[in-house]
């Protein structure tokens, strides 16, 4: 087994989490289109001038002023994201540059649909644990695309979260172990040059999604020793509100275990960002000695798998905004709006 | 804005980077050739991060690049510093902005070079999150 557990104790120094405040109702969606799904409540879309590197900043300066780190310091900056503004021309370099990282700073943006964000973390956690970086920040965000009509369209949502990793003694909660589990699985897809995903409708459940998460959380839970017990918290992805329940039900978790980190009911499925949101969630409200589970998937397909002590500077490490608080920062548009903030309205 | 302009000042829109003169202190964005003192020397400044709109207008016809964005509001805004900065302010209805609202630094797009060209990133500022 490829266990990841670091030579040097890693962990997260600073997090931050950004929420955009516009949402679209399913029903909504609903009225659009004549139909009746709901898998979610309500989901966040950007403003007009947001996107995926707004909402990278966005989380970013909030790590870092959490962190209290110099942001001289950072030594690398990873995206990860499926809806780069540009094609050519990495994320991270404007991140960077924003925080003041740059210019002794590495960049680069990850893609692995929704598991970009924690594939940048791994990264992350690999630098500072070999001792080649002691600050690397990792951020899974997305503005993602659902076509008009599509089941996508309900749940493909916008908002994100950043890790700043360091040495474990100054953070606010250690790495305790991390696994990935990968397979060549065809569930969604975007080639070049396309606006929209693909999807293999119900073969994006039990092949996919239930397989790569069941598939890392129990090997990493057999590698620990840990039991569902041993976890006063868990975040498994979420493409929409009844997949995560599902999945850590059949992992052995309970829904007190899952509810504060699980936001895809009124904040919809933000891809790369929404294991790393609900992560951010759960941080909000964690205590010095809880354990947590998180893991994330991502279509193609993977899953990578991290267990998380909190440590007590969490305490004074979460001021500003909340997650709850940019949920609860919202205005509703009508179907016209909304595709006039995704672009799809060209003025 | 050309790319190279945009490129050579992106810190001070990025980071919020003003300057303050050497000689009498006075603090200055956008960046000056010449204080109100005569002096020319300056160093770089980072300007308060919250601040209250003093004025605003809303701009309906907009300009070539920011057509997409109509209605939208442009603020002087008052920094906890003291500096006037003038700013678009985000995320809130136009008829909502008031004399003194508390405001807050957002990093957003400021305009595009159509589809093809440079995305122009910048500070704007919101209602305060909290």
């Amino acid at each position: 087994m490829n266990k990841l557990k670091t030579l040097i104790r890693v962990g997260i120094v600073g997090y931050g989490a950004y929420v955009p405040m516009y949402r679209l109702k399913a029903a909504e969606v609903n009225r659009m289109w004549s139909t009746s799904g709901e898998p979610v409540e309500e989901k966040a879309v950007v403003a007009l001038d947001e996107d995926t590197i707004t909402i990278s900043v966005e989380c970013a300066r909030q790590a870092v002023r959490r962190s209290g780190v110099d942001p001289a310091n950072i030594g690398a900056v990873y995206v990860g994201t499926e809806s780069k503004p540009y094609a050519v021309k990495p994320s991270g370099t404007i991140v960077a540059e924003v925080i003041g990282a740059t210019p002794s700073v590495s960049t680069a943006d990850y893609e692995f649909a929704c598991k970009a964000g924690t594939e940048a973390m791994q990264t992350c956690i690999g630098l500072v644990g070999s001792g080649m970086q002691k600050y690397a920040m990792g951020i899974g965000a997305d503005t993602a695309q659902g076509k008009p009509g599509d089941a996508l369209e309900y749940t493909a949502a916008c908002g994100g979260a950043a890790y700043l990793f360091g040495p474990a003694e100054e953070s606010v909660a250690e790495l305790e172990a991390s696994y990935s589990y990968v397979t060549d699985t065809p569930d969604f897809w975007r080639r070049s040059k396309e606006m929209y995903p693909r999807h293999g409708n119900r073969f994006t459940g039990d092949p996919a999604y239930f397989k790569h998460i069941t598939g890392a959380g129990k090997a990493l839970l057999a590698e620990t020793g840990y039991k569902p017990t041993d976890f006063k918290w868990a975040i498994f992805h979420q493409p929409n509100a009844k997949f995560p329940i599902n999945v850590a039900k059949m992992l052995g978790f309970g829904m007190d275990q899952i509810n504060p980190g699980l936001v895809s009911p009124v904040v919809g499925n933000t891809y790369a960002g929404s294991s790393p949101l609900g992560l951010a969630a759960t941080l909000d409200v964690a205590e010095s000695g809880d354990r947590i589970l998180m893991v994330s998937y991502g279509s193609g397909a993977g899953s990578d798998a991290f267990v998380w002590k909190v440590r007590p500077p969490i305490k004074h490490r979460r001021s500003g905004p909340k997650v709850k608080n940019y949920i609860e920062r919202k205005r509703y548009v009508d179907y016209a709006t909304y595709l006039r903030h995704r672009g799809q309205i060209i003025v | 804005m050309s790319v190279p302009r945009y490129w050579r000042e992106e810190k001070p829109r990025y980071r919020l980077i003003g300057e303050e003169c050497a000689k009498c202190g006075a603090k200055h964005y956008p960046r000056t050739p010449v204080c109100s003192c005569g002096s020319t020397e300056f160093k770089p400044y980072k300007l308060a991060e919250t601040g209250k709109v003093e004025s605003w207008t809303v701009i309906r016809n907009a300009p070539l690049g920011y057509e997409r964005f109509t209605p939208y509001v442009v603020a002087l805004i008052e920094l906890d510093d003291g500096v006037r900065v003038m700013s678009q302010v985000v995320d809130v209805e136009p008829e909502a902005v008031k004399s003194g609202m508390k405001v807050e630094y957002t990093f957003r797009k400021v305009t595009e070079d159509g589809q093809a060209g440079l995305i122009q990133y910048g500070f704007k500022f919101r209602p305060i999150v909290d």
